[in-house]
């Protein structure tokens, strides 16, 4: 009987165990390149069709009347979007803060789950049910109007903002309440005085987030704010008004390769407003992040 | 026996000269604490006087925090704590019905272990909390008296609208001491006031504090104890108990004069603590 020889190198199992570790490796990133060679597909795709059709008369005339679609722009559905977007964070951003604020700063911690959880629930509703939902409420008795639309995207904006507040409000540190507390500054003195004026980059970027989100929806404005909406621009909530992601909607619906060009023009234009605001409003909050963790 | 260990633990004042002349600011009479079921602080009893600097020292978790927490109700914010026994402000059942923790704060101040000066600017530190409690009046006036008493106003007068985050950590604390003190507290709380600072940032608040004894009751928690030697008047001694049932609690072993604390102590814990012997 020899002595066995002592050795660090790889042998048997280990071998076989070093084998499935570097696949799965391997499986791990091909399944992330393939989530960001898609993001790179449509991107690039959308680019290519739509940016041709882009120039200066897209963003500043209107669709031209009678039946020649050549030339023109979107400007009226444009002026749509920024009204409907417009409106529903006027709505959703008092109410997404306030909401933050009282989970945050204000119920008790059993309360504040439940209503995180039915925040999560509200962001996890398809927005066609939001949609129908209010036009059984509003525009069945009051016929469409981008009023009735903006509440919709209001309601999808509000768990957005609300959950994108509070979690900036939770990174002031308790320290800066405890020091306005004990001034013999009340409660919802401190919140306003020290706590949101010290998130309040962290809630203008998660708005900024929620406005991208918004922006982007359509189903909701289907059945809310298109019929009988002008191609020409307005900018009365309480007509039914035309926006972006209709145009697209409508337009690559249509025969003539003119209507589709401009279909592919007004998807990249919104694609970049999307992607610059989320890209834009995400560094922002990193940023901010780091300000306020140091 | 309740009533023998109550006499115990109250410091006679009768015998101590420097008591004896003082008003009576804060009445603690069989004080418990608890987080949840967890009983913090068992039974205190201790009567802290007026315009002189009562230290509060011990070990760790011994519940030195939690007792000046309850003095200006800060406890309030945790929803677990729950007190027993009575714990009166000039007479005044602190958490009797009717007494608003907000009013008992702004007469009861306190400056914190780490300095946390608002992301203002140094001016606005000082003056948030007069413009919100309605002392609008003179307010440049108040905030340079504020910043003097605080020994801060000659390191800051030319740069009073630059960000309170840019000073060093002692100026912060001065700041903190100086937003405490322009609410014109009556009574001013230190907990471990100093432990974020250097030597000199540290002497520097100990100098301020003698300064400040004049005009303001104080209280300080401190783990440092030449700090309580150096600062204060009367000391408190918290040490931990440990029940049968292994649960630890912080009890006020000894209370008295600074120097008999430290030379003479009555209770062998205490003479074992500040000796260096244990903790």
């Amino acid at each position: 009987m020899s002595e066995p020889v002592f050795s660090l190198r790889t042998s048997g199992r280990l071998r076989r165990r070093q084998l499935v570790s570097r696949m799965m490796g391997a499986v791990a990133v091909g399944a992330a390149l393939l989530a960001v060679t898609v993001l790179v597909i449509v991107v690039v795709s959308v680019a290519n069709r739509g940016a041709g059709a882009l120039n200066l008369d897209f963003f500043t005339k209107n669709q031209p009347q009678g039946f020649n679609p050549k030339g023109g722009g979107i400007l009226f559905a444009i002026v749509g979007s920024g009204v409907l977007v417009g409106i529903a964070t006027l709505i959703a951003l008092p109410l997404g803060v306030l909401t933050a604020i009282y989970i945050s700063e204000l119920a008790p911690p059993k309360l504040a789950r439940t209503v995180r959880v039915a925040l999560d629930i509200t962001n996890g509703i398809p927005t066609i049910v939001i949609g129908i939902f209010v036009f059984t409420l509003l525009a069945k008795a009051h016929g469409q109007s981008a009023l009735a639309g903006s509440i919709a995207l209001a309601i999808i904006m509000v768990p957005l903002v609300a959950r994108a507040t509070e979690e900036v409000l939770l990174l002031v540190p308790t320290a800066q309440r405890e020091a306005s507390l004990a001034l013999g500054v009340s409660r919802w003195r401190t919140t306003f005085g020290v706590v949101v004026p010290s998130a309040i980059g962290g809630i203008f970027t998660g708005t900024t987030l929620a406005i991208a989100r918004a922006a982007g929806e359509t189903a909701p404005l289907l059945f809310l704010t298109s019929l009988g909406s002008s191609s020409q621009v307005d900018a009365n909530p309480l007509h039914p008004l035309q926006s972006m992601t209709l145009v697209i909607f409508e337009y690559s619906d249509q025969y003539d390769p003119a209507y589709q060009a401009k279909a592919w023009a007004a998807a990249f234009t919104l694609m970049c407003f999307v992607l610059l605001t989320s890209l834009s409003a995400k560094l922002a909050l990193a940023r901010y992040r780091k300000k306020l963790g140091g | 026996m309740e009533a023998i260990r109550t006499k115990i633990d109250v410091f006679d004042r009768d015998r101590s000269p420097l008591a004896e002349q003082r008003e009576t600011v804060f009445e603690a009479r069989e004080l418990c604490v608890f987080y949840g079921d967890q009983l913090a602080i068992d039974n205190v009893n201790i009567d802290i006087y007026r315009r002189l600097i009562t230290a509060i020292i011990g070990p760790s978790g011994c519940g030195k925090s939690t007792f000046i927490r309850t003095l200006n109700r800060m406890t309030d914010l945790v929803s677990s704590a729950r007190l027993s026994g009575q714990l009166r402000y000039r007479g005044i059942d602190l958490y009797g019905p009717g007494v608003d923790a907000v009013e008992v704060r702004r007469r009861v101040g306190m400056v914190f272990q780490k300095p946390n000066p608002f992301p203002k600017s140094i001016f606005d530190n000082v003056a948030y909390g007069l413009r919100i409690l309605g002392m609008r009046k003179d307010l440049d006036e108040r905030v340079e008296r504020a910043l003097r008493s605080a020994a801060l106003w000659g390191e800051v007068k030319d740069r009073l609208g630059d960000s309170a985050l840019g000073l060093s950590g002692g100026q912060q604390q001065r700041l903190c001491i100086a937003r405490a003190i322009a609410a014109e507290p009556e009574v001013i709380l230190f907990d471990e006031p100093a432990s974020a600072l250097d030597p000199i940032a540290t002497s520097a608040i100990e100098d301020l504090m003698h300064e400040l004894k004049r005009d303001y009751t104080l209280v300080i928690v401190t783990h440092n104890m030449q700090q309580a030697a150096r600062v204060a008047d009367m000391t408190a001694f918290f040490g931990l108990e440990v029940a049968p049932d292994e649960s630890r609690r912080g009890v006020l072993v000894e209370y008295d004069e600074t120097e008999k604390i430290f030379t003479n102590p009555s209770d062998k814990r205490t003479e074992g603590y500040v000796t260096g012997r244990f903790g």
